[in-house]
């Protein structure tokens, strides 16, 4: 099995799906000749054509109407927005266009479409090119929002992404692009939207996170283990739709539970999570559910970056508090 | 340097305009038409003031939800649609509901969509229209995604879409007709400029000397016609659609035209921002009168026509909205059910939780 960095797996799951699928078409600002300003479409386009892998005049409405627009006549366009903060010059297409279209039609058009974008801070990038935006498209009926947190479950989860029918967000962290190297599969394969990850077991507190907060949580659990803490790590892989069972089932196992995430505290995931926690399994909780969060500013890109993100120390502190309730 | 010499200069920009006030043409630029085809438009325009007469009226009965009314409008909508062919694709503005009926969706359907029912945008197999967009100007960003489809399948056909003079002002309107041009899309923005964004004037819309000179900036062919001129309008978008055809590239229309109601029935009064002497004025230019004089003169038209035709609209708009008001309502289930292929688990809860709550 090859080694690959997650960046590395994300080029290898489209390169899979333009070979298998002539109606996949790749496009965004910068995708095509350069390959993307992370070189995650590097040698696509020599290798399928500029009629397949193309770059766009520099304007992201237009891109998310020129996705829908052609997820209408039957392709299944992968769309890049080259930093998560120009979303919101997208959102009218993704949040009240796209994840409407099978509602609209009455089940005669969906829309196909992937919207890739790279998100997440600790890399000193310039503002609006970080911020993580999951709960403003969690809050939007219609459309899957996924994030993964390694190679192997991001080429598995862009597969499906790509052949899912409906819209999917896609947010791929910047810091884990290249941070580190994973077995991922030669060819096709898939890992299901909306299905969770339990990625170390422990029977005394489930913490709930994805993205970079995945391996920051695994740091802290190796440390609470010293401690004589045994902490369950999830790794969510989807926000949209969420994969509550498998949180209730650790909950009901561990009784105590956190959630950690990169974003601002109020209104986030970690808001919904907690809600959906308190609605299923309250009366297996021996503490409150807490959250581990950014303060709710903007993101404090360069000087103070590392002090606003979340990190160890502070899940350690979240854990101690849900533990000494 | 002289001024003249690095200021950017645009071509003026003239009213491509057929039909005389009076009902006399400019045979020069009369348009290929048969005389069957000259009465099937004036068949049209006829039934179409008609139906929207009745449907203001079943709008103020209750009937009817969301209306947006078009008399004034026929030559531009009816013209245009007439121009295209049955595999070209229309992404219509709210206001646009006859071009998708003449396009071939069932007139029921309209009133569905009208009353807020999800079957109303059920489009049959082989209608190639989108619903009525009501974010002003997100069609047009989406016209250029189906021309781009339209063209990688090798067909010979294009895509149409329409916004008022207020959808000039947004931003996807210059992102659609840039991507137009930047591709050479084989598609036809028609900006049906009323005069008003709601009551908002031309002249607070915009210091542009025309609409039409927008496109020049997308580097696309632009022109401006007659709106109430429904040969002008025909004529135009035929020919921008053998340029789709040819793989010429887009085209922006600017049609001057006048919506003689008020921009929707929800609440808009155009007494208030606009005079009696406005509206007589522009009464005079009724795209209706001025085609029915030149038929007359052609022995085409007659007053029998004229009456038949009325009461054929009149049928057909009772018949259809008895149609849509015997289609069963949309239901909390299957209006879960339509927002994934596959419903999620959360979603599926909340159904059931619906149903056991609501016993229904």
């Amino acid at each position: 099995m090859a080694q690959m960095t997650m960046i590395e797996a994300i080029k290898d799951a489209m390169r899979v799906e333009l070979e298998r699928d002539e109606n996949v078409l790749l496009f965004g600002e910068d995708v095509g000749h350069v390959g993307g300003v992370f070189r995650a479409t590097e040698g696509l386009q020599k290798q399928f054509g500029e009629d397949r892998v193309f770059d766009t005049p520099l304007a992201e409405s237009g891109i998310g109407g020129l996705a829908l627009g052609l997820g209408v006549q039957g392709f299944r366009p992968i769309a890049e927005i080259q930093f998560v903060g120009f979303i919101f010059e997208v959102m009218d297409s993704i949040c009240a266009q796209a994840s409407r279209m099978r509602y609209r039609s009455g089940g005669k058009y969906n829309s196909p479409i992937t919207f890739r974008t790279p998100f997440g801070g600790g890399v000193h990038a310039p503002e609006l090119h970080t911020d993580s935006l999951e709960g403003l498209m969690m809050q939007t009926p219609g459309i899957k929002v996924v994030i993964p947190s390694n190679p192997y479950d991001a080429k598995g989860l862009l597969i499906s992404a790509i052949r899912d029918n409906d819209p999917v967000f896609f947010m791929e962290h910047l810091k884990l692009y290249r941070s580190f190297r994973g077995e991922v599969p030669e060819g096709e394969y898939t890992v299901p939207i909306g299905k969770a990850n339990v990625v170390r077991e422990g029977s005394d507190v489930t913490i709930i996170t994805y993205g970079n907060m995945v391996h920051t949580s695994l740091k802290a659990a190796e440390e609470l283990e010293k401690q004589g803490v045994q902490a369950e790590v999830i790794d969510l892989r989807t926000l949209m739709p969420l994969d509550i069972e498998t949180i209730v089932e650790s909950v009901k196992k561990t009784n105590r539970a956190i959630v950690v995430q990169e974003a601002q505290k109020t209104s986030g995931a970690a808001a919904e999570i907690m809600a959906q926690i308190n609605e299923k399994a309250i009366l297996h909780l021996e503490a409150p559910v807490i959250r581990v969060a950014a303060p709710d500013t903007v993101v404090a890109f360069g000087q103070i970056e590392k002090e606003w993100l979340p990190n160890e120390k502070r899940v350690i502190a979240g854990v101690k508090e849900v533990i000494n309730f | 340097m002289d001024k003249a010499s690095y200021e950017v200069r645009t071509n003026k920009v003239e009213l491509l305009s057929i039909l005389s006030l009076d009902g006399k043409v400019n045979e020069e630029l009369l348009p290929n038409l048969s005389d069957e085809q000259l009465k099937e438009l004036m068949r049209r325009m006829v039934f179409t003031r008609t139906w929207d007469q009745r449907a203001i009226s079943l709008q103020r009965q209750g009937r009817l939800g969301f209306y947006a009314p078009v008399s004034g409008q026929e030559a531009s909508m009816i013209g245009s649609e007439f121009a295209l062919n049955k595999e070209d694709f229309i992404c219509p503005g709210y206001r646009d509901m006859p071009q998708l009926v003449w396009h071939g969706l069932p007139m029921y359907q309209a009133f569905l969509y009208s009353k807020g029912h999800q079957h109303g945008g059920e489009v049959p197999e082989g209608v190639n229209v989108l619903m009525p967009q009501i974010i002003i100007g997100a069609q047009i960003v989406q016209s250029a995604g189906v021309a781009m489809g339209l063209k990688k399948r090798g067909k010979k056909n294009v895509v149409i879409t329409y916004t008022g003079d207020g959808g000039s002002s947004q931003g996807d309107f210059y992102e659609g007709m840039n991507f137009a041009g930047a591709f050479n899309l084989p598609a036809i923005f028609v900006v049906q400029n009323n005069g008003y964004a709601i009551s908002t004037p031309s002249s607070k819309q915009t210091a542009a000397e025309t609409i039409a000179q927008k496109g020049l900036a997308a580097g696309i062919k632009s022109v401006q016609v007659d709106g109430m001129d429904v040969l002008a309008m025909y004529k135009a978008v035929q020919e921008a659609a053998e340029r789709g055809r040819n793989g010429e590239g887009a085209t922006l229309i600017e049609a001057i035209t006048y919506r003689f109601g008020p921009h929707s029935m929800s609440g808009d009064d155009p007494t208030k921002y606009r005079t009696k002497d406005e509206e007589s004025k522009w009464a005079l230019k009724d795209p209706i009168v001025r085609f029915r004089k030149y038929l007359e003169t052609k022995n085409l038209w007659t007053e029998d026509d004229e009456k038949n035709t009325i009461e054929d609209a009149k049928q057909t708009v009772a018949d259809q909205i008895k149609k849509a008001e015997s289609t069963a309502k949309m239901t909390i289930p299957g209006l879960i059910d339509s927002m994934f292929e596959t419903t999620p688990p959360h979603l599926e809860e909340q159904k059931k939780a619906y149903l056991e709550k609501e016993g229904n």
